[in-house]
């Protein structure tokens, strides 16, 4: 303990196995045991370097929490311990299947944003629509965690990296659409 | 051998930490008693240090509820509010320069430098002298010399803001172990007797800032969610509008203007101040002025102080409303709420908060002393003192570095857990290229022009190679007091890179080794006191272990005339002991000691024989 560097790696320094499907509560316990192990306050009596590696551990631990805790985030992290690129692409295509309905919305949102009730109706239509199957995307990516965790692969990561696209386009859809009904 | 040698299976003592909550308007200092936190009262009783420092013609500043007198007397020289004022530039406080009797000298893009009767000071320079004040208390009322404070920030507090704190403690000759935000101290403070989890809102509205904070508190840890605020916000904006009032309806009721005349606006202040406290209690009152034989007399109900104040207050419920988004948190979700500060005593700003939370607000404990309570409680966490406890902070300001066309590229988002770290690696634009110039500011908006400049750090002496080849990788690590620090490795040869580090607001090094060591020629009388001090604790410390020798069977072993010689030297201390003169002590004190040599070579030889026999012998 408190020699060599702390673990880099975000499920090293949690002490658990690479699993994209986390008990975030079990998560959650480790965070605080490890805290008390590492935070700097524990530590301030100590020498600089235990001193040092505290600071260093516990910041690799608050960040990993940060990323761990959140599945999106946490699935982009392991996808670029892969050598997938994340940043690329990312939100940007529409989904094939929402072109048509993009196409309404685009249409409406501008009246909606200067209060005309209709619009504002068909707004709200769209953005339940959006919400729907933004909850599909997370049970399917749900799916895929397990699968992959059973059998790690790089097909389900392929995959994975797509639903993780088009979560994102659509959350930008859900966001303008929620601004425009304020 | 001597007695001072021998472990008497004490626990070396650890350093005294105290707890200081530095206010805007007022600064206390608390300690950790055994099991609970406690203030310490200064010489009038009161544990509350008005913030506001007095500089006299002739002699040593005068600081507390003395020079709050002064305000009115001396005006020109008295200085109040001064932490509006740490870790900022001139531009940056131009709308309170206005309102503030003294003058700033030229030269204050950097850190203020402000001028009072010829002479210039530095906001950690006034700060300083509020902190060597409660250290003065502290050493006072506990006996024995106090070097080392946790000291609380506003949580909104910037890294400049942080790192002026932190200087003003050095020039107090504090180690500041800790900078803890107020009202995570709050929260700590408020734990001790509260629930063990849940979710906590603190609202700290004090005189001169504003922040709110949502923690969950788990077993003893206290991590905070997220924190908001603004650090230009506070009961002296209420002052500064009831001044305003007060002063047109006098220019109309007298015809004249009184609004340059400091000595009149003083008085004032004083007067509105004085009205606005009596209205959280009172439904109406009078604000009294008596100004040069003429009186003005004006009624004011409580009624037209809350239609006055309403967009101050509406102010903090914007930050209020983004802690809990990024807390990620409903005000149904949340357990409980925590006022600080002294403005939550106004009845409306209560009624605010409970609208905004849903939830009755605690005010158990006494708002204007909970800060510092909290900062003992911290502090007996650092000294090992508290076990059970820890704190789980936020950094308020996401940190970013200047790209191309000015755009920020954020590297550490605000509310994340501190210490947090992040690396990014840079490289050279064209062949030979020997420096990398950085710029990192804090702030949440896009374009470095909306951000706060917090320093150019230089990559020096990088080799010569062409371009694009070098790899320097810098890592920006903001620790537990909120601050950065910036580190950079070559990461072709892995060696460390020079860093040099051109903060944009705050005092250099050089400027504060060059303010302590002043600190310390003026400070004459105090270091006499201090080593008198020094001296009986080292005393102390040797008549205990004296104490304890005497009942060792060594002592026995001891001729009649040692004994007697060991009796008449601990006489003698005790005699230099209850005076003034240190060198007195110490002689005494080595005298005791050479009286009790043979003593602690035979205890030595008894323990080392017990110890080759097997037997443990426990002093
Ligand atoms: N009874 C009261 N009613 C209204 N405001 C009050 C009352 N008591 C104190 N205050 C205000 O509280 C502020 C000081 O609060 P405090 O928590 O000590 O501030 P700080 O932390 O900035 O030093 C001042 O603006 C003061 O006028
Ligand atoms: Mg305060």
């Amino acid at each position: 303990m408190f020699s060599g560097p702390p673990p880099s790696d975000y499920f090293a320094i949690f002490g658990i196995e690479k699993k994209l499907a986390l008990d975030v509560e079990d998560l959650q316990r480790r965070f605080y045991a490890n805290s008390r192990e590492w935070h700097p306050d524990r530590h301030a009596r100590a020498g600089a370097a235990q001193l040092a590696y505290a600071e260093a551990a516990s910041a690799t631990l608050n960040d990993a929490w940060r990323v761990l805790r959140d599945p999106v985030a946490r699935a982009e992290y392991v996808l670029k311990g892969e050598g997938f690129n994340i940043s690329e692409q990312r939100g940007r295509d529409v989904p094939p299947e929402l072109l048509e309905e993009v196409f309404d919305l685009n249409m409406v949102l501008e009246e909606a944003r200067n209060g005309d009730a209709a619009a504002k109706a068909e707004v709200a239509r769209a953005l339940a629509k959006f919400e729907r199957i933004l909850s599909e995307i997370d049970s399917a990516r749900d799916g895929i965690f397990v699968a992959y965790d059973a059998a790690p692969g790089r097909d389900a990561l392929s995959e994975l990296r797509s639903l993780l696209n088009r979560r994102k386009y659509l959350q930008n859809l859900v966001r303008d659409a929620r601004a425009a009904l304020v | 051998m001597s007695l001072f040698q021998i472990d008497f299976g004490d626990e070396p003592k650890p350093h005294k930490v105290v707890g200081i909550d530095l206010g805007t308007t007022n600064s206390l200092v608390a300690f950790m008693d055994l099991t609970a936190p406690k203030v310490i009262p200064g010489v009038d009783g009161s544990p509350i240090v008005p913030s506001v420092v007095s500089i006299p013609e002739h002699g040593e500043p005068i600081v507390g509820a003395a020079a709050v007198e002064r305000l009115i007397t001396h005006p020109d020289r008295t200085i109040y509010s001064v932490k509006r004022l740490m870790g900022r530039g001139v531009s940056d406080v131009q709308d309170e320069l206005k309102l503030f009797p003294f003058h700033i000298a030229p030269g204050s893009e950097m850190v203020i430098q402000l001028s009072l009767g010829g002479k210039r000071f530095t906001p950690p320079g006034i700060s300083a002298q509020i902190l060597r004040q409660l250290k003065k208390n502290a050493e006072a009322y506990l006996g024995e010399p106090v070097d080392h404070a946790v000291i609380t920030v506003p949580a909104y507090f910037n890294d400049a803001q942080r790192q002026a704190t932190k200087d003003a403690g050095r020039i107090a000759g504090l180690q500041v172990m800790r900078l803890v935000n107020e009202p995570t101290a709050a929260a700590l403070a408020y734990g001790l007797d509260k629930r063990e989890n849940g979710i906590v809102a603190v609202y700290d509205l004090g005189g001169g800032t504003f922040d709110i904070s949502i923690l969950k508190l788990h077993d003893g840890i206290f991590e905070v969610l997220a924190t908001n605020g603004d650090t230009h916000l506070g009961g002296d904006d209420f002052d500064n509008l009831l001044l305003r009032v007060a002063l047109e309806d006098i220019a109309a009721e007298w015809g004249a203007d009184l609004s340059g005349d400091q000595v009149a606006v003083q008085t004032l202040r004083r007067a509105v101040i004085e009205a606005k406290h009596q209205l959280s209690t009172l439904a109406v009152t009078t604000i009294a002025f008596h100004y040069q034989g003429r009186a003005y007399r004006r009624e004011i109900t409580r009624d037209v102080l809350e239609k006055l104040i309403t967009p101050i207050v509406n102010r903090t419920l914007g930050p209020c409303r983004n802690c809990m988004a990024d807390a990620g948190v409903t005000p149904e979700q949340i357990d409980e709420v925590v006022l600080v500060g002294g403005s939550t005593r106004i009845p409306m700003v209560r009624q605010a908060v409970r609208a905004l939370f849903k939830a009755e607000p605690h005010t158990e404990l006494n708002p204007d002393e909970v800060v510092a309570l909290g900062a003992a409680v911290q502090a007996g966490i650092l000294s090992g003192h508290v076990h059970d406890k820890l704190l789980l902070d936020v950094t308020p300001l996401s940190l970013g570095i200047e790209t191309m066309g000015g755009v920020v590229s954020k590297l550490i988002h605000r509310n994340s857990t501190i210490p947090a770290t992040a690396a990014e690696t840079f490289t050279t634009a064209v062949d030979g290229q020997r420096n990398v110039l950085i710029h990192v500011v804090q702030g949440e908006r896009e374009m470095v022009r909306d951000c706060r400049s917090l320093a150019r750090f230089d990559l020096k002496d990088i080799d010569p190679l062409p371009a694009g080849m070098a790899k320097i990788e810098v890592r920006f690590l903001i620790d537990a007091n909120g601050i950065l620090n910036v580190s950079a490795k070559d990461l072709r040869t892995g060696k460390l890179q020079t860093v040099e580090v051109k903060p944009s607001y705050g005092l250099s090094d050089e400027q504060v080794e060059a303010m302590i060591l002043e600190s310390f020629a003026k400070a004459e009388e105090d270091f006499n006191e201090r080593q008198v001090r020094e001296a009986r604790v080292e005393a102390d410390r040797i008549l205990n272990a004296v104490d304890k020798a005497k009942g060792d069977d060594a002592y026995m072993e001891l001729t009649d005339g040692e004994r007697a010689l060991v009796d008449n030297s601990i006489a003698e201390l005790l005699l230099a002991y209850h005076g003034e003169n240190h060198h007195l002590i110490l002689d005494k004190l080595e005298a005791l000691n050479k009286a009790t040599m043979k003593l602690a070579e035979l205890m030595m030889n008894t323990a080392v024989r017990g110890a080759l026999k097997g037997t443990k012998i426990d002093a």
